[in-house]
């Protein structure tokens, strides 16, 4: 069978394995890429160099991967991406167990004077800011929790603002180039600095954010409004979220030396490999007697997932199947780079909105840049139009992104069951609206 | 805890189980778990139960869930394991009850005292008694069986290794077209109280 073909039966059979969720997602991505591996590349295309081109684990050991411009290797295992993801997630274990992120929370609420809309409208902004640095997953675990304990104190209806958030932090997510997985993929593969997205994307995310807080106004206002009411004899004290005095300190320490190295990547040449490793590093050594638990708590399973991912996608990009999708979307468009932007936004979005984003960026990527180098379109521009749909389109349904099922699940387990059509009534609108945004603010800036 | 006794019921929809439970539940003084769980649930919670109800033993459906660490955005996947959580607090607890449905005998699989049972029935007798109850024509039955135990099993299988019904996962299978509901419930009350005097 040729390449060619083989490469895309085993991407179709990892997509939909992923779907049907019999197996563990990263056991099927794995699995698919070992197929690619031994049938694709070996007994089919006979090259060694195209297996040893994917695993490119060669990269690791370039002095580039760690400091310099280049973010290294942009085909194959994006090693980049997976130690970044790493280090972050021991950084943000390391914060959630000192107490930070319920702090931040409480601290907020009080500093509203727990007063129901105002708590709605801040929680959607600290939850848009705080996934601008943080993966959605953890922000929406905390900030879920927190709100369902305001929500029984305030006697009011913890969905609206729940819905509301998952979608700030899908939206912070697309602001930065840490905040979402396809934004890391992206930036990484494409050699994209911090600074880079937060002044493009970012500032679509910025304006966007503004018109979801006060289509989420209008939508919830009213019920909000109703709330039973009755001033509680106390509320949670911020304080004493926090667990130890010291690890709270140090946690947030080190968040913000995160930020400034992420900040100042681009100045500093200090790539995302690096300060994932060196903020990984800097939480185990702050935390000693922690360091086991936390390094436990690593969710392995997703790393695992993103190296077969890398695998399979790689895979597509050597037997050139991408290059003829790109061919393909290039046609269509007849080489309007406008039309071209459209669509890679639009069905970004929608694709997303059903399958995992994170294999669709990475599948992506590759295309886009076959299409800047095969139309003469700026590359830059279809990245930010492919990071804006991939990352939005996942709020238009409950399984668009992680956030959204953690959003669900932890409404759910408190007795607050999340339907699809509530869900789609209030986000998929939302989603259209900021997709739209998106599109007018990509057309106005870059044609 | 030396006492405890944990009857756990599966059925087939038409077959009775329920009003064996119920019985059984009477014979032996014990509180009867059923969708009633989720009225506890939710005054725990102080939500709607209503709310909750609609996704009672449900099954999940594959297209529209997705899981991530652990966490489900299915509505039905989620209110089942907030009943699976109740049952194992309440065996945990020492406490002895009846319990019908709800993966029970998976669940709860280990916990000393469990006794577990499988009611089934012959479908002409089942159409009738559906029939009966429901005020329903035969097809309209015949339907209602169909669709109810294809979702009785889905559900049950995705939360189960074993199969729903399968006689393995059971301690007793027993089919009440043959002796009748009454006489069904007094073959097990003594099947349970001879059980029970093992112990």
């Amino acid at each position: 069978m040729a390449p060619h073909i083989l490469a895309v039966l085993i991407f179709i059979a990892m997509f939909l394995l992923i779907v049907t969720d019999k197996i563990e997602r990263h056991l099927v991505s794995l699995g698919c890429g070992l197929l690619m591996l031994v049938l694709v590349f070996g007994l089919s295309m006979h090259s060694a160099e195209a297996v040893w081109e994917t695993l490119n684990v060669g990269s690791i050991f370039r002095p580039d991967f760690w400091y310099g411009e280049a973010e290294g290797s942009s085909a194959g295992v994006n090693w980049s991406t997976i130690l970044f993801i790493l280090g972050m997630m021991i950084m943000v274990e390391g914060m959630g167990r000192a107490g930070f992120f319920r702090w931040l929370c409480l601290q907020i609420a009080r500093m509203v004077r727990y007063r129901t809309i105002p708590v709605f409208i801040t929680f959607m902004i600290m939850s848009a800011v705080l996934a601008m640095f943080i993966d959605s997953i953890t922000v929406i675990l905390f900030l879920a929790a927190v709100t369902l304990e305001l929500a029984q104190i305030l006697k009011c209806n913890p969905l609206p603002m729940i819905l509301a958030e998952v979608f700030c932090a899908n939206l912070g997510g697309s602001a930065t180039m840490c905040g979402d997985p396809p934004n890391i993929i992206i930036g990484t593969s494409l050699h994209y600095s911090f600074a880079d997205f937060i002044s493009n994307t970012g500032v679509i995310a910025g304006i966007s954010l503004i018109a979801v807080i006060v289509y989420f106004y209008l939508c919830f206002h009213r019920e909000l409004s109703r709330s039973k009411g009755g001033v509680p004899a106390s509320y949670p004290d911020p304080k004493e979220a926090i667990a130890s005095r010291g690890d709270f300190i140090k946690s947030c320490l080190i968040f913000g030396i995160a930020v400034a190295l992420l900040v100042s990547h681009a100045q500093t040449g200090l790539t995302v490999a690096f300060i994932g490793v060196f903020i990984a590093a800097l939480t185990l050594l702050s935390q000693p007697r922690h360091a086991g638990e936390l390094l436990r708590k690593v969710d392995y399973k997703t790393l695992l997932f993103f190296v077969g991912l890398f695998v399979v996608v790689g895979g597509l990009e050597q037997t050139g199947v991408l290059e003829e999708i790109a061919g393909w979307i290039g046609r269509v468009s007849g080489s309007n780079g406008m039309l071209m932007c459209a669509i890679i936004l639009w069905v970004s979005a929608f694709a997303s909105a059903f399958v995992d984003n994170i294999p669709f960026a990475a599948t992506m990527i590759p295309v886009i840049r076959s299409l800047a180098a095969m139309q003469g379109v700026d590359l830059s521009v279809l990245a930010w139009s492919l990071s804006m749909g991939t990352d939005i389109g996942g709020s238009a349904t409950p399984i668009g992104a992680s956030a959204n099922v953690v959003g669900i699940s932890v409404a759910s387990k408190q007795g607050h069951p999340v339907s699809w059509g509530y869900y789609c009534k209030y986000s998929a609108p939302a989603a259209v609206l900021v997709v739209a945004i998106s599109m007018v603010c990509i057309f106005l800036r870059y044609f | 805890m030396g006492n405890q006794v944990i009857i756990s019921i599966g059925r087939e929809f038409g077959s009775g189980g329920h009003v064996i439970a119920e019985s059984l539940a009477e014979r032996f003084r014990l509180p009867l778990y059923d969708s009633n769980i989720l009225e506890e649930v939710a005054s725990e919670r102080q939500v709607d139960a209503k709310r909750l109800r609609r996704y009672d033993e449900v099954p999940r459906n594959i297209l529209f869930s997705r899981r991530v660490n652990g966490h489900s955005n299915s509505a039905e996947e989620n209110i089942a394991w907030l009943q699976f959580e109740y049952l194992k607090k309440k065996a945990a607890a020492g406490e002895s009850f009846v319990v019908v449905g709800r993966c029970a005998e998976t669940m709860l699989a280990g916990t000393q005292g469990l006794i577990t049972i499988f009611v089934l029935g012959d479908p002409e007798v089942k159409k009738n008694r559906i029939m009966e109850l429901h005020q329903l024509s035969e097809k309209e039955a015949r339907s209602m069986i169909d669709r109810q135990d294809r979702q009785r099993k889905m559900y049950h299988n995705y939360y189960s290794k074993v199969k729903w019904g399968d006689s393995r996962n059971y301690d007793l299978c027993i089919n009440s077209s043959r002796m009748g509901i009454e006489r069904t419930a007094d073959f097990l009350e003594s099947y349970v109280r001879e059980r029970m005097r093992e112990r």
